[in-house]
């Protein structure tokens, strides 16, 4: 009665293939974009054997110059500064990832649960997020900072409930959007379960818009990082990182120095690098939507 | 319409497409023709029906007519003369200019076609006035005009009202003034009465006809219902996949069409697919809505003393026009809207009235099928996702058990076994509710509420499914609660029929007893007088003995 002969010219496309259409229609910019986000992701990973000297030595004069042992010259008290951006790269990218991560899952769970369950649990939620999204973000980290101290896991903590309220902001309209569909209700009808319905029948739907927005969440926490760490809250030294490098530095520029440029463009690539590619993520998947389901 | 007004086109040819080809870019990144080399021939005063299910190019065909396709598709071969000029000829402004004004389109679905947040004058007059035709005031006063003659209610000031603030059927009616505001030679009617209840069709349906008739208008009328073609087309044309099947007048096509393939289109029609022989009441219902009263916003209640019982492998008919109670009724039943008053029982015993407080085995045995698979389904999950979830999370079957149990289901509703790896992205409107279908089954249910199950399907499509669900009640004594405005499938499916208005219930008894005549209920009379029937004099015989029918609003129930 039902061929399959209807539908048999629509193969569906294995991963393999996605990931090649993807790669394929690439603009210039989007490749530019992942090249950077490439580079900085080798040397996040290999920071130990590509730095020339250790993250903490002191090598080289104060300040000293460009040269060939020192290819980015030394910093105020006379580390290596290329080294030092490659250690950095280490903290600054790995800690803001680390809070991004955080953040969507709070802002994810709380932002779906707030759309299936809706009601009370949605209006408390939500009223408690405006809240404290109504306190600037810069002076409450400081405030709390402060109090807590500065150490690794309260600077990832801090970032992560900060970010996490645009995430649940973010997560639960789109969920909105899911959770009226029919499939939703006839899993309630079926009794399943809110981790179920949230996980199984809203999250796949959802991937896309999740996705593009983690790219520019991850930029806005890690230029956030950047931020703290140069008003002296961030991360602390010894430790390299580009906020703080650039604080350390900062004094320098008035000598006729560019020992801050060399941080400060480190977090400026890596920031544009990451848009150029979610731009792409975002046209790609609209792009896909509207194809998909036409069949 | 009939023979005698068929003549009624004056000879002059006001549109002819010669090999019309429009072909729209496919997924595979190759052009396909979505239709395929058509010839169409329309003289003034007269009224083609482009019949068809979907995908079969009537819609693009429509739109050709006025030298246009959707996005996505081309317009890449034939002539497209209109009153003798070649649109695509023609530059774009010039074509824009008889889009608006010479030629004019109404939309199936009128809510979608207005905006919100503008007044209905000024939307009804924005073609006129932007194409210079007349002024804004002269605009307006035919405007006015136009809604007198269509039977709107307060001709005079209803154009001040929002889309919002009148009903269905007027807006499709505000919609067919926006299109006739400019007197237009040609009208192109893209389903128009298809997503509105029967006793609204007939009312559309009729002015449709009187404007084209009094303005000397030619017509493309486009539905995939015959019954409604046949009462307002001279000729129809059968299309399918692109091509066409036949044409012919409107009597011939229906009472002497050739091709199988029309033949199939009229018999899943008419076609009676209930072969039981009914008993009587049941002893034992599997279902017993007691007394229910329910309410959304606790003020107006939806359902008003409702009470229902469906029999064992049972299919029990719940009617009536939209706003009537009948989803409603299916969401008291299902446990998502608590009644405030009455119960529900199921095998004799009370259940809970909130879902939440319901066990997984009272969840099991009422399992429900949707009105739009496309939605009923979760797009991100294969076929036997969704099928296997119910037999994991009711029987708790995994591996291999559960391989064999989603292959079984697959060959119950007639499925290949690869269609378990798709998405359902990737299969057709009857295989994505075939699919619902399976996942109801997969629960081993006892009933089975089907709500318009049969309404987002082709006419050939939705008769399979039909005997797929009469199968397998007869295999699996399975009971439907069957809601439907449709009461063409209700005559052939249905064991008992409830009629429902305005939440209550007006009258129910076999489905023989409610469909024979003489009704014992006016609504219920009106509701069965207003299914378009397959014969070219139907509306015309409705109409003429509409005093009797349609003055019963008032009195509709005492």
């Amino acid at each position: 009665m039902v061929t399959t002969s209807e539908t048999a010219q629509w193969v569906r496309p294995t991963k393999m293939m996605v990931v090649k259409q993807f790669l394929k229609g690439m603009p210039l910019t989007a490749r530019v974009g992942l090249a950077i986000i490439v580079i900085n992701l080798i040397v996040v990973v290999f920071a130990p054997w590509l730095a020339p000297y250790g993250e903490t030595e002191l090598v080289t004069d104060v300040w000293a110059p460009i040269s060939a042992e020192h290819w980015l010259g030394g910093d105020h008290i006379g580390r290596d500064m290329l080294s030092r951006i490659i250690y950095g790269a280490r903290t600054t990218i790995a800690i803001a990832f680390l809070a991004t991560v955080l953040a969507f899952f709070m802002g994810i769970v709380t932002g779906f649960a707030a759309a299936v369950l809706g009601g009370i649990f949605d209006s408390i939620l939500s009223r408690f997020v405006e809240t404290l999204m109504a306190i600037p973000t810069l002076l409450m980290a400081l405030v709390v900072i402060s109090v807590l101290g500065s150490d690794l896991f309260v600077l990832v903590a801090v970032i992560a409930v900060l970010d996490s309220t645009r995430v649940f902001r973010l997560s639960r309209a789109i969920a909105m959007d899911v959770a009226v569909m029919e499939y939703v209700e006839a899993a309630r009808l079926r009794g399943e379960r809110l981790w179920w319905i949230m996980t199984r029948e809203i999250l796949p739907n959802t991937t896309l818009p999740l996705i593009a927005e983690f790219g520019l969440r991850f930029v806005f926490a890690f230029l956030f990082i950047a931020a703290l760490s140069f008003l002296g809250l961030g991360i602390q030294p010894p430790l390299a990182d580009w906020g703080g490098m650039v604080r350390e530095s900062s004094s320098a520029i008035i000598y006729g120095i560019v020992a801050p440029l060399y941080p400060a463009g480190a977090i400026a690539i890596l920031a544009v690098g990451t848009n150029l590619l979610v731009d792409y993520v975002l046209a790609w998947s609209n792009r896909s939507a509207a194809t998909e389901f036409e069949v | 319409m009939n023979e005698e007004t068929a003549g009624t086109g004056n000879g002059e040819t006001l549109l002819e497409m010669q090999a019309l080809r429009v072909e729209a870019l496919g997924a595979d990144g190759n052009p396909f023709r979505i239709v395929n080399d058509i010839d169409v021939n329309l003289k003034r005063g007269e009224v083609l029906g482009l019949i068809g299910e979907s995908g079969a190019g009537k819609s693009t065909i429509g739109l050709a007519a006025m030298c246009f396709a959707r996005p996505g598709c081309l317009i890449t071969g034939g002539r497209i003369l209109f009153a003798g000029t070649d649109l695509r000829q023609q530059d774009e402004d010039d074509v824009r200019q008889i889009r608006g004004v010479r030629a004019a389109y109404i939309a199936q679905s009128a809510a979608a076609a207005f905006n919100p947040a503008k007044r209905l004058n000024d939307q009804v007059t924005e073609a006129a006035v932007r194409h210079s035709v007349m002024s804004h005031s002269s605009a307006t006063k035919r405007a006015k005009d136009l809604y007198a003659r269509l039977d709107l209610p307060d001709p005079s000031r209803i154009g001040r009202r929002y889309p919002h603030q009148v009903s269905g059927g007027q807006l499709q009616r505000v919609m067919s003034a926006m299109a006739m505001t400019c007197g237009p030679d040609l009208l192109v009617l893209d389903e128009p009465t298809t997503a509105l209840d029967v006793t609204t069709q007939i009312e559309v349906l009729a002015t449709v006809r009187d404007l084209i008739r009094n303005n000397n208008t030619a017509a493309l009328y486009i539905t995939h219902d015959l019954a409604v073609v046949a009462q307002v087309a001279d000729r129809i044309m059968v299309l399918r996949y692109g091509d066409l099947i036949e044409q012919g007048p409107t009597a011939k096509i229906l009472h002497d069409p050739e091709e199988p393939y029309t033949k199939e289109l009229i018999s899943a029609r008419t076609e009676d697919i209930n072969t039981k022989v009914f008993t009587g009441m049941p002893e034992n219902p599997v279902l017993a809505i007691r007394d229910v009263t329910a309410t959304y916003d606790g003020e107006v209640d939806v359902l008003k003393n409702v009470g229902v019982e469906i029999g064992r492998g049972e299919t029990v008919a719940i009617v009536g026009e939209s706003g009537s109670g009948k989803s409603t009724l299916a969401r008291a039943v299902t446990g998502l809207l608590a009644p405030r008053n009455g119960h529900v029982e199921f095998d004799g015993q009370k259940l809970s009235l909130a879902l939440r407080e319901r066990g997984k085995e009272e969840l099991r045995k009422i399992q429900m099928i949707y009105q739009m698979p496309d939605v009923a389904i979760n797009p991100r999950q294969r076929v036997s996702e969704i099928i296997g979830r119910p037999l994991t999370f009711y029987f708790g079957l995994t591996g291999k058990e559960r391989e064999e149990q989603i292959f079984a289901l697959l060959e119950e509703i007639d499925l290949d076994r690869e269609f378990a790896d798709r998405f359902p992205g990737q299969l057709s409107g009857g295989q994505k509710q075939r699919v619902c279908i399976a996942r109801a089954l997969a629960a081993d249910p006892e009933l089975i509420i089907c709500d318009e199950v049969t309404s987002a399907l082709d006419q050939v499509v939705a008769a399979g499914i039909l005997k797929l669900l009469d199968r397998l009640q007869q295999e699996k004594g399975l009971a439907y609660m069957f809601i439907t405005h449709d009461l063409g499938i209700v005559r052939n499916i249905a064991d008992r029929t409830v009629v429902m208005y305005q939440g209550e219930v007006v009258e129910q008894g076999t489905t023989e007893q409610i469909f024979t005549p003489p009704q014992k209920e006016a609504y219920t009379r009106k509701l069965i007088a207003s299914t378009p029937e397959m014969r070219t004099d139907w509306l015309d015989e409705v109409l003429r003995e509409r005093g009797d029918l349609f003055d019963i609003d008032a009195a509709a129930h005492t």
